[in-house]
C-alpha cells in the first residue's frame, strides 16, 4: 500500500495504441466435476506451466471459484478457451480490465 | 477393479478391465457420441442448396443441459461475440469429443472386447501419453455429463450414498465414481 502522494499528477490519457494493447484474460471456474489432479494436468499440458504454479492456479480456481489462468490478445485467448473445453474444463474470456 | 499403472520399462498407462468393465465403458463412450451428434449442429433447412452452401457452424447455447456444459458459453456479458465464437467453435469441439470417445471404442474392441463379452475374459489397453490424453478428455465428458444428468453438486456425497442399493440413481453414481477413480489412476499414470 503507498502512501499518496503529493505530486499532481495528469490523468492518464487513453490513446488508441493502449486499448489495442489491451489484454484479454482467459478464466476457469469451479465446477462440482473436474478432479484436483486432472485440472493441475491440464494446466502443466497445455500451458506448460511448472507443477507448482499449475497447482497454485487449480487451488484459486477450488477455493475462489475461480482463476485467470492465461493473458494474451484477443484471437490468443480464444485460443485457450477452446482448448479448455476441449479439455471439459468450464472457460470463459473477458477484457483484463474487467472487474 | 483396478485402475491405471503406469509401466515403468516402456512409459505407458495400463489398465486391466473386466469383460463387464470394458462393456460399460464401451456402452458410456457410445452414448457420450450419440448425444454429441443428436442435436444438429447446424440448423436445418429445406433448401438443399442452401444446405450445400451453410458451412456456418451454431449460434445458440444447447438446449440439452449437457451439451451447453460440454459447450460453454466463452463470452458471458457479451452475447454477439459468444455466438460467433460458438459458430466458429463448437462443431470442431463436438467432432474432437465424438472421435475421442469413438477412440475409446476402438482401442477396447482391439484389445478383444467382443460384440457380447462372456464372463471372466479379461481386457489389456496400454495407453501412450497421446491416447492417454484422449482417454483423460473422454472421461472428463462422460463425468460432466452425468453429473449434469443427476444434478451432482460440491461436496453432496452423502446424498449419494444414503440411498438404497437398488436405486437407478445410486447405480448412475457408482459408475460416475468409478469414472473418476479411472480419471484419477490415468492422470497419475501419465504425469
Amino acid at each position: 500500500m503507498s502512501a499518496p502522494s503529493p505530486i499532481e499528477l495528469d490523468e492518464p490519457v487513453t490513446d488508441d495504441l493502449t486499448l489495442l494493447a489491451t489484454p484479454w484474460v482467459t478464466i476457469v471456474w469451479n465446477d462440482p466435476v473436474n478432479l484436483m489432479s486432472y485440472v493441475t494436468f491440464v494446466f502443466t499440458t497445455y500451458f506448460k506451466y511448472s507443477k507448482k504454479k499449475a497447482e497454485k492456479l487449480m487451488l484459486e480456481v477450488h477455493h475462489d471459484g475461480r482463476s485467470v489462468v492465461s493473458t494474451g490478445s484477443r484471437e490468443e485467448m480464444e485460443r485457450d478457451v477452446q482448448a479448455m473445453h476441449e479439455y471439459g474444463l468450464w472457460a470463459t474470456m473477458q477484457k483484463a480490465d474487467t472487474p | 477393479m483396478s485402475g491405471f499403472t503406469r509401466v515403468k520399462k516402456t512409459g505407458v498407462c495400463a489398465a486391466t478391465f473386466s469383460a463387464f468393465e470394458a462393456d460399460l465403458l464401451r456402452s458410456l463412450a457410445g452414448q457420450l457420441i450419440e448425444l454429441l451428434r443428436n442435436e444438429v449442429a447446424a440448423p436445418e433447412t429445406l433448401d438443399p442448396l442452401e444446405q450445400l452452401l451453410d458451412f456456418s457452424g451454431p449460434t445458440l447455447v444447447p438446449e440439452d443441459p449437457v451439451l451447453a456444459r460440454l459447450f460453454p458459453t466463452a463470452y458471458p456479458e457479451d452475447a454477439e461475440a459468444a455466438a460467433e465464437f460458438r459458430r466458429y467453435t463448437e462443431s470442431d469441439l463436438r467432432n474432437g469429443k465424438a472421435a475421442g470417445a469413438a477412440t475409446i471404442i476402438d482401442t477396447l474392441e482391439e484389445a478383444g472386447l467382443d460384440e457380447q463379452p462372456e464372463d471372466g475374459v479379461f481386457i489389456d489397453v496400454e495407453l501412450g501419453p497421446q491416447a492417454a490424453v484422449t482417454w483423460m478428455r473422454s472421461f472428463t465428458d462422460m463425468r460432466l455429463a452425468i453429473a449434469t444428468r443427476l444434478g451432482i453438486e460440491e461436496g453432496d456425497e452423502e446424498r449419494w450414498y444414503a440411498l438404497p442399493d437398488d436405486d437407478p440413481e445410486g447405480q448412475v453414481h457408482d459408475i460416475y465414481e468409478w469414472v473418476g477413480y479411472l480419471q484419477e489412476t490415468l492422470v497419475h499414470a501419465a504425469s
